[in-house]
């Protein structure tokens, strides 16, 4: 169905971006205008989805150009989901930059380039063009070089140069690949791709091209051994923006890997072999990583890595439970990590540090506060009924069924790993007693100051995200429904194909 | 042309790598941009190169039947460039301000130890 509904997502946010600009420095407006933008990019992608889901795949032909001449983008039920999500993170995090964010970055425009992103993310998600894909890659990652500068401290300089050459050079990669793939199809169109490609005959350059692909979403998703820039940028940038980092930006390239791997490079032996391999280092490394880390925000940064193993090793195995079960960790992961960075981000505010060692003492002050940050952690680790818990019983079930007994060992390692750090951290933060350290001036309380309602903009959208993710666990089932939706779609990518070219060009 | 075009290629894409390999950033720089033109000069070659026939029908014929230089990969190649020269800019300007700010080019230089993150 031919549908120009489908960019709305991706105009909600160009047009907020473009309004923000005219009020430049006048941060009480662009609080106002970056809030209503992204509720109202929540409802918009709201009705996308219940279009998706009730209608089956849309598409739209930029200009008219039939595909695969045109550039297409399509909404299948895996975009608009993404698509969703997005939106509630971007909600949140909107929401709590109008606190978090210091004046001083607003002025040099925090929140157009921060709707820039948005922005960027949602083209990438519905883009049906793999060049478009690049080109949308490219917007997300200028606008987020800018939002990991803008400040200007030292250490987030630091961060941002090992940042932006990894993400330059995942780029580079993707760009050859993409290349190559025209070289040897003639076509960019994603659905043309997936029949050109079926129908080469020389399977090892389609391999090689394969893995160019493989090392430039894997960079970008922080896969081992390329996911080395994340633990040491992450931690930079101010809780917000490693917020929409930490929950979306390394997503955007699980998520490039699953279309791409579904429907244009169908996994053979070797490919898969390779992807279940990564995903077990990856999952080991990160969980290591985040043992020894004494920083909450280190921390959180490893435990991205660690959870990206699990879904990479989903689309390693994949059968369709497995890959029902990476999806369902997909949507847990993005909500959930982009809480947990604001989450530190609001210790950060009521405690002045993120080291744990100088922490302590939150639950005797802070009892509901704590409470609400135990869900979050706890869906986080997978403590059933909470939304951790039934992806990893799909992962677990796939594992058995395909006989990766590694990558399950892998599994329950990351799993446990989380498990530990997570009750380390909350020994330490929560229940320990606060540690008396001589320079107390350092250390202040930012949080007890602020006003009741701009206290509210800091906990609202904790409390928003925390809900999504209680949602995830509790109506697991509907999620599932899904989930198992897209995996079917993935396994049999006719409809897509379909929805792109049209019926006669499917013989 | 081909085969000059390929060893080229190859020539930017090992210089490229060679330069990341290296600890300074400027260096660094450098050898993203190599990659990067490595990477436009990979297109137009896998684009399929053919002289002298611009992909332009007749007025009078309805089909185009005969070999043409196929436009897309030079559409590609444009974009391309315009994005990374954007991102090129950028990194040059970041790289002065950590110029400014370490007082060294040496990207070993550039990790504040963990004692010192709030």
């Amino acid at each position: 169905m031919i549908d120009n509904a489908i960019v709305f997502p991706v105009v909600v946010h160009l047009f907020t971006a473009i309004l923000l600009l005219f009020f430049w420095r006048k941060t009480i407006a662009q609080r106002m205008i970056s809030i209503a933008g992204s509720l109202l990019a929540m409802l918009v992608a709201i009705g996308l989805f219940a279009q998706v889901w009730d209608g089956g795949i849309l598409t739209m032909q930029a200009a008219g150009w039939e595909a695969p001449f045109g550039i297409s983008f399509v909404a299948d039920v895996f975009s608009s989901s993404m698509v969703l999500l997005t939106s509630f993170s971007g909600l949140a995090v909107s929401i709590y930059s109008a606190t978090g964010i210091a004046r001083g970055r607003m002025i040099y425009g925090y929140f157009p380039i921060f709707h820039f992103l948005l922005m960027g993310l949602n083209g990438a998600f519905l883009t049906g063009d793999i060049f478009n894909l690049y080109v949308w890659f490219e917007v997300v990652i200028i606008a987020s070089f800018v939002l990991m500068t803008l400040g200007g401290r030292k250490a987030q300089i630091e961060g941002s140069v090992k940042y932006m050459a990894m993400n330059i050079l995942a780029s580079t990669f993707f760009l050859t690949g993409i290349g190559i793939l025209y070289g040897i199809t003639g076509t960019l169109n994603m659905a043309d791709l997936s029949l050109k490609v079926a129908a080469l005959e020389n399977r090892k350059l389609v391999d090689i091209t394969a893995i160019f692909f493989i090392i430039g979403f894997g960079i970008k998703s922080a896969v081992f051994p390329l996911y080395f820039w994340l633990p040491s940028s992450y931690h930079t940038p101010p809780s917000a923006v490693a917020a929409i980092f930490g929950g979306l930006l390394t997503k955007v390239g699980i998520y490039a890997l699953f279309r791409i791997f579904t429907l244009i490079f169908i996994p053979d032996d070797f490919i898969r072999t390779l992807l279940v391999f990564l995903a077990i280092f990856t999952i080991l490394t990160g969980t290591f990583g985040a043992v020894i880390k004494n920083n909450i925000r280190r921390m959180f940064s490893y435990l991205i890595v660690c959870h990206i193993g699990f879904m990479v090793g989903g689309l390693g195995m994949y059968s369709e439970v497995a890959i029902t079960g990476a999806l369902f960790y997909l949507f847990h992961d993005i909500m959930v990590k982009t809480n947990i960075f604001l989450i530190a981000g609001l210790i950060r505010k009521l405690r002045g540090t993120m080291n744990m060692d100088k922490l302590g003492g939150l639950y005797a002050e802070y009892p509901l506060l704590s409470l609400l940050m135990a869900i979050v952690l706890f869906s986080l680790v997978g403590i059933p009924p909470l939304s951790g818990f039934w992806p990893k019983i799909h992962l677990f079930e796939a594992g058995f069924m395909g006989g990766h007994y590694a990558l399950i060992a892998a599994l329950i390692i990351g799993s446990f790993a989380t498990l530990y750090v997570i009750s380390l951290m909350w020994s330490k933060v929560f229940w320990k007693d606060r540690p008396i350290i001589e320079d107390e001036g350092v250390l202040t309380d930012d949080f007890q100051p602020l006003s009741k309602f701009r206290k509210s903009l800091l906990v609202t959208p904790i409390v928003f995200l925390a809900v999504i993710t209680l949602y995830i666990g509790l109506g697991a089932e509907n999620i599932a429904s899904v989930v198992k939706h897209i995996a079917r779609e993935m396994k049999d990518t006719s409809p897509y194909i379909e929805a792109v070219l049209g019926t006669n060009e499917l013989q | 042309m081909e085969l000059v075009l390929v060893i080229l290629i190859g020539v930017l894409y090992a210089s490229g790598i060679f330069m990341l390999l290296r600890r300074s950033m400027v260096k660094l720089l450098i050898g993203l941009i190599l990659l990067g033109n490595g990477a436009n000069l990979l297109i137009f070659l896998l684009g399929g190169i053919t002289k002298g026939k611009p992909p332009v029908i007749d007025n009078a014929a309805k089909l185009f039947t005969d070999i043409y230089a196929d436009p897309i990969p030079q559409a590609l190649i444009l974009t391309a460039i315009v994005i990374s020269f954007g991102i090129q800019s950028f990194a040059i300007v970041l790289l002065k301000r950590v110029y400014v700010l370490v007082n060294s080019d040496d990207l070993d230089d550039l990790n504040t130890p963990e004692e010192e993150d709030i």
